[in-house]
């Protein structure tokens, strides 16, 4: 208990520096948006074409979102060699982990709590329903999972903004083949026993890299 | 005098040696012995090239995953070699294994690329040891270089079985390729399992050449460092 | 807390390499409970790699390292707790105030009472009337004050500086040995870096300078006056000190 109640003050401290700077919350906003129009100018199609893309689309920008967001979270604590601070805490570098972890993963949901209706309002596709919410949930776990141990490993490199989107993608795939997948057959009005397959995959690799990434998490940030 | 000379010559080649001939054996096989197949014609030959290319990558990728384990724990530098090392081969077989998929590709349904599972997994592995690599160029100090790396490669490898599922099921949901699956005589069986043993071979001795390299390489910078005054 | 008869740090065979780099190549010293130690050393000959490992940011590839008689290797985390470090950097939050910044620290080393402990602590820096201000916008000097308090927030009994004249104003510095030396009577034992001679020959009880990655000597502080130590210094590190 004492390691999550760190974990947690570790994630408030985030929280609250998001809400005074605004530094990842408003730009990933404005970004994932911008995907989204993007991809309407790329793709404009009739109702019909955009049902069928719609589930491609709305996972390319979460990821996108995700890549972006997970970057500023360690390069915040690289600033004043604050990373160092956390680390002379008396504290596991585990609780380190999941605090950042935990921040993310906030800062990730609200930025998905608002491009949904978002998407609702450009694609008139309706992605607000309960198995859409779920796997957007399961997923952006999975994401911030080893978004936050690649972000930790990324700001130590040379190329910190080149270096997680390279990582983090081909790394996620199995989330992005089973999220897209599943998003299709729900959109289609295919009942919950037909995704539990996908679901499945993206619990198993939420519960992997959760579990990896908090035990390898150490030996990234300690020499 | 003479035979031991080339008793002793014989043993310091055994594996260059072995790998030729087992290769040849190989190639034998697949271009005489094995009978073609009734569906895909001469084109499925390729089959006995392309599951071997792919299950050296994996293997060497799994032994990258060991050599990552074993560093983070002993902090031995030896095992960043070995990781390092086979990485590169598993890079190379991967790429090659990609690359023979297209040749195989294009004759059967007349496209360089299909996405078949075992194409879009090799894909995305190719990516992810792409990334190992770009990474350690990142790095300038080796010991977090030999860190990172292992990190990478350890999670890379646990990623393979859930993509591997992925696209799997991918693959079923959306009208899978005809791939030659199942239905083997045993002359293909043999094929197979020849072509497997020959590129293991391959395997060792390369990853054995590779590693005698890297230690060397690692002489030379401790020997620089010395003079240098490091 | 402390055991009377063990040295507050007693560093044994301490070794620390960077692949083939050798940062530190078996490092012994005892630091008495109460006594100041002064690290010299040119660039480069592992003044920071012994501070780090101290700090545990860095693991030893070699030897072991006691605080109060327990192990760094079993204990990390109830050391840390022990100590406190002033670094060039503030390891403050700029989008924080002094004051957030400060109570993170208190929740993470569990300091009982921290709202009256931090105002403590923002007055011995005397930084009262700034405490509630974003740590981004102060000056640099303002936030290095912080950053004493931030060290000393938990009451630390050993303090690692390293190389505090290169982050910290001459202000600053002054206020940081006297702080070291009054808060509560509590006997603090102190390692710091220093690329200052003059100054940290003032500082410390004892001294040592490192040469890549060694103990090149050990005095202590009283039996020098500064141009022997100058001398001592060139004689065992082969240069003359930049800043003397």
């Amino acid at each position: 208990m004492q390691l999550l109640n760190k974990a947690f003050v570790i994630a408030w401290k985030d929280i609250l520096s998001e809400t005074r700077a605004r530094e990842i919350i408003s730009s990933v906003l404005v970004f994932a948006v911008l995907v989204i129009v993007i991809f309407n100018f790329a793709f404009s199609g009739s109702q019909q074409e955009m049902r069928a893309l719609a589930p491609g689309i709305l996972w390319v920008t979460f990821s996108f979102a995700g890549v972006l967001s997970l970057n500023r979270s360690f390069i915040q604590e690289k600033e004043e060699g604050c990373l160092e601070g956390l680390m002379i805490c008396p504290v596991s570098r585990e609780a380190i982990y999941l605090g950042k972890m935990m921040s993310s993963l906030f800062f990730m949901l609200l930025i998905e709590a608002i491009v949904l209706p978002a998407f609702v309002l450009f694609f008139n596709v309706n992605v607000i329903t309960l198995p859409i919410i779920t796997l957007t949930l399961l997923a952006t776990i999975g994401f911030v999972a080893v978004g936050t141990l690649f972000s930790a490993l990324a700001v130590n490199t040379r190329a910190r903004e080149m270096v997680l989107p390279i990582l983090f993608f081909p790394i996620i795939s199995p989330v992005i083949i089973s999220a897209v997948s599943a998003s299709e057959l729900t959109l289609n009005g295919a009942p919950w026993s037909e995704l539990a397959s996908w679901v499945g995959i993206i619990a198993a690799f939420d519960v992997i890299f959760l579990t990896a990434s908090y035990l390898i998490f150490g030996f990234i940030v300690e020499e | 005098m003479l035979l031991i000379s080339a008793y002793k010559w014989i043993k310091k080649h055994i594996l260059i040696i072995a790998s030729a001939l087992l290769m040849l054996v190989h190639l034998y096989m697949v271009f005489i012995f094995v009978p073609t197949d009734a569906n895909q014609g001469i084109i499925q030959r390729i089959f006995y090239i392309h599951v071997p290319l792919a299950w050296i990558g994996f293997f060497a990728f799994f032994v990258t995953l060991i050599g990552g384990v074993m560093f983070l724990w002993k902090r031995d530098f030896k095992w960043d070699r070995l990781a390092s090392a086979s990485a590169e081969i598993g890079l190379i077989f991967i790429s090659l294994m990609l690359l023979n998929g297209c040749i195989w590709a294009k004759p059967m349904w007349g496209v360089w690329w299909v996405w078949t599972a075992r194409l879009t997994l090799s894909l995305v592995l190719w990516f992810i040891y792409a990334a190992y690599f770009i990474i350690r160029a990142y790095i300038s100090e080796d010991g977090q270089r030999a860190r990172f790396a292992a990190v990478v490669g350890i999670i890379g490898f646990l990623n393979v079985p859930l993509v591997f599922l992925a696209v799997q099921l991918w693959e079923t949901q959306h009208q899978g390729y005809l791939i030659f699956e199942g239905g083997m005589v045993p002359e293909m069986t043999w094929t197979l399992m020849a072509g497997i043993v020959a590129y293991t071979v391959l395997y060792v001795l390369l990853l054995k050449d590779r590693l005698v390299l890297k230690n060397l390489e690692n002489k030379l910078n401790q020997m620089k460092n010395f003079i240098t005054g490091g | 807390m402390a055991d009377a008869d063990k040295p507050a740090i007693e560093v044994r065979g301490l070794t620390k390499s960077f692949g083939n780099n050798l940062a530190l190549g078996g490092i012994d010293l005892e630091v008495e409970t109460g006594k100041t130690l002064a690290v010299f050393g040119p660039n480069g000959a592992g003044k920071t790699t012994l501070i780090k490992i101290l700090a545990s940011i860095m693991k030893p590839t070699a030897g072991d390292v006691s605080i109060n008689g327990l192990s760094l290797k079993d204990n990390a985390e109830a050391i840390r707790s022990h100590i406190g470090i002033v670094s060039h950097q503030t390891f403050l939050y700029g989008n924080l105030s002094a004051y957030e910044n400060l109570r993170f620290y208190s929740r993470m080393y569990d300091v009982p009472h921290y709202q009256k402990r931090i105002k403590q602590v923002a007055a011995m820096v005397g930084m009262e009337s700034r405490l509630y201000d974003r740590v981004g916008t102060l000056s640099r000097g303002m936030q290095q004050r912080f950053s004493i308090a931030r060290a000393l927030l938990h009451n630390p009994d050993i303090v690692l500086l390293d190389e505090p004249e290169t982050g910290l104003d001459q202000q600053a510095i002054a206020m940081l040995w006297e702080l070291l030396k009054e808060d509560s009577g509590k006997k603090r034992s102190v390692i710091f870096t220093s690329h200052s001679l003059e100054r940290g020959l003032k500082a410390c009880d004892e001294l040592i300078i490192i040469n890549k990655g060694k103990i090149a000597c050990c005095r202590p502080g009283n039996t020098l006056d500064l141009c022997g130590l100058e001398q001592l210094y060139k004689e065992n590190t082969g240069s003359v000190n930049a800043t003397a």
